[in-house]
């Protein structure tokens, strides 16, 4: 099953896909443009993977004083950052590079605390795709990669759907890719993580529990470019879903009558 | 007409959010010498240096912190709480103290690391190592949030005399500097900063945290997880 969470007319109801956009509970169909689109659940704990993917790793080669072989890299981002499908980011002015990152998000479905590898995929509730932004110009190296750089507003978009846990029997079987304006500019597939899902959950339930709501964002492939305000950066998972997000320059967010 | 209903005043309801701020105690960064500009940090911090507590870490009121198997002792970091009454998003100094609703007393448990480069989010994040007290402080109650004297004890003794003094970014600045990328909500704690030379928990002990014009946060005796089976 597959499910969305959208404001409509005043207030916040759970959606289903139906052929002409989406069915809300209540019984109203409606097209994709007709709702806000909010995360497909009401997320808790968000936990992030840096250099999760090999050739990644490689890309940021140059920068990097750690492998990938190390401990995996396990970052926090903070609710400030969540933002649903056809979502406007904020792209702050003066930054060279602000990149987007396509990766599939695992939500927690039960209480997870010293799982083992084996049990983990029980504690999975299911899975979404999440773009995980970042603004390269502002990482420092105290407690890399610091929150300014990823924990900003607008930086973790997740949706359009849930897509339950029992319909994508093979997490690690799933092609993906981003579209900024229609060009694909990266492309991947959920086998290639260097930490499994199993082993994520093995890893984080040792030190940390889980909890229902709390979501595991992957990681992502190489293939990450600048993007600019106006982009509109298209990123997918096959049988996951199409999360469309817009980039929008400060002049969106503080018209100059009001500076 | 009556005025607006507002979080900013009692009683206050926590999101759950809890931002961590680090080298913002006086002598924090000038305690890493020259370091401060070798690799891997390679030049002293522009913004705040931010980490965030989960919920896991949080402790119900009068719930026993926990010391993970394995780790004989913790960090015990007393800070100054900031509650955010009204959603903060890029504003000045000026701008930032009407977004604050008051003050509270958290205690950041962590396990001793020397790594602020990048270190294992499993050194903040472990269960039951953040207390918050009840008691929102209004902030007009508080005169100057940043001269407020901070005493930690463990059973019952002394152990740590610090304050809110002299804070490379004070109560104001943090706020404004920490809105520039992230909005604050209703109910947000953003720590201020834990002075360099925090003291260590053990199991068994018990601590209070007494910030002045705020009260005392009192953490029952630490208990040590077992090993896992």
């Amino acid at each position: 099953m597959r499910t969305a969470r959208v404001a409509y007319a005043g207030a916040v109801h759970h959606a289903q896909p139906h052929p002409r956009g989406l069915r809300l509970a209540d019984g109203r169909v409606l097209a994709e443009h007709e709702v806000v689109w909010l995360p497909p659940f009401e997320p808790g704990t968000i936990v992030a993977l840096g250099l999760n993917y090999a050739d990644h790793a490689k890309e940021l080669a140059r920068e990097l004083t750690t492998t990938a072989k190390d401990e995996p890299l396990v970052f926090l981002k903070a609710p400030n950052t969540l933002l649903g499908h056809r979502g406007i980011t904020r792209r702050p002015p003066g930054v060279k590079t602000m990149h987007y990152e396509c990766e599939l998000a695992v939500v927690i479905g039960a209480p997870a605390r010293r799982v083992s590898r084996a049990d983990a995929m029980r504690h999975v509730a299911g899975y979404t795709v999440c773009n995980d932004y970042a603004v390269r110009d502002h990482l420092e190296n105290w407690y890399r990669p610091n929150l300014r750089a990823k924990s900003r507003d607008g930086a973790t978009v997740l949706g359009p759907w849930l897509v339950d846990a029992a319909d994508v029997p093979d997490p690690h079987g799933l092609a993906l890719r981003t579209r900024v304006n229609g060009r694909v500019t990266q492309q991947g597939h959920t086998g290639d993580m260097v930490h499994t899902i199993p082993e994520l959950i093995e890893l984080l339930s040792g030190f940390m529990t889980l909890s229902p709501g709390d979501v595991i964002l992957t990681g992502t492939p190489e293939g990450v470019v600048n993007v600019n305000a106006g982009d509109v950066v298209e990123t997918e998972i096959d049988g996951i879903g199409t999360l469309v997000n817009t980039l929008a320059g400060p002049e969106a967010f503080e018209p100059p009558e009001d500076a | 007409m009556p005025p607006a209903p507002t979080f900013d005043i009692p009683p206050y309801r926590l999101s759950g959010t809890v931002i961590g701020t680090l080298l913002n105690h006086p002598g924090a960064l000038a305690a890493l010498g020259e370091a401060v500009h070798r690799p891997p940090y390679q030049a002293p911090p522009r913004a705040p240096v931010l980490y965030l507590k989960p919920r896991n870490t949080l402790l119900a009121p009068g719930e026993p912190p926990r010391l993970p198997a394995g780790v004989e002792a913790m960090v015990l970091g007393a800070s100054l709480g900031i509650v955010i009454g009204r959603s903060a998003c890029r504003v000045d100094e000026r701008g930032a103290m009407d977004c604050v609703a008051g003050y509270t007393i958290v205690v950041d448990l962590h396990v001793p690391h020397a790594d602020v480069y990048r270190p294992s989010v499993r050194f903040r994040a472990r269960d039951a190592s953040c207390a918050i007290s009840g008691e929102v402080t209004p902030r007009a109650s508080v005169v100057d949030p940043d001269r407020l004297a901070v005493t930690v004890r463990i059973d019952g003794q002394v152990v740590q005399r610090t304050g809110t003094a002299g804070m490379v970014r004070p109560v104001a600045r943090l706020v404004a500097d920490v809105s520039e990328f992230m909005t604050l909500g209703p109910g947000d704690v953003l720590l201020l900063g834990i002075a360099p030379d925090a003291p260590l928990l053990r199991a068994g002990q018990a601590a209070s945290i007494e910030i002045e014009s705020l009260g005392r946060l009192l953490l029952p005796a630490a208990v040590a997880e077992r090993e896992a089976a």
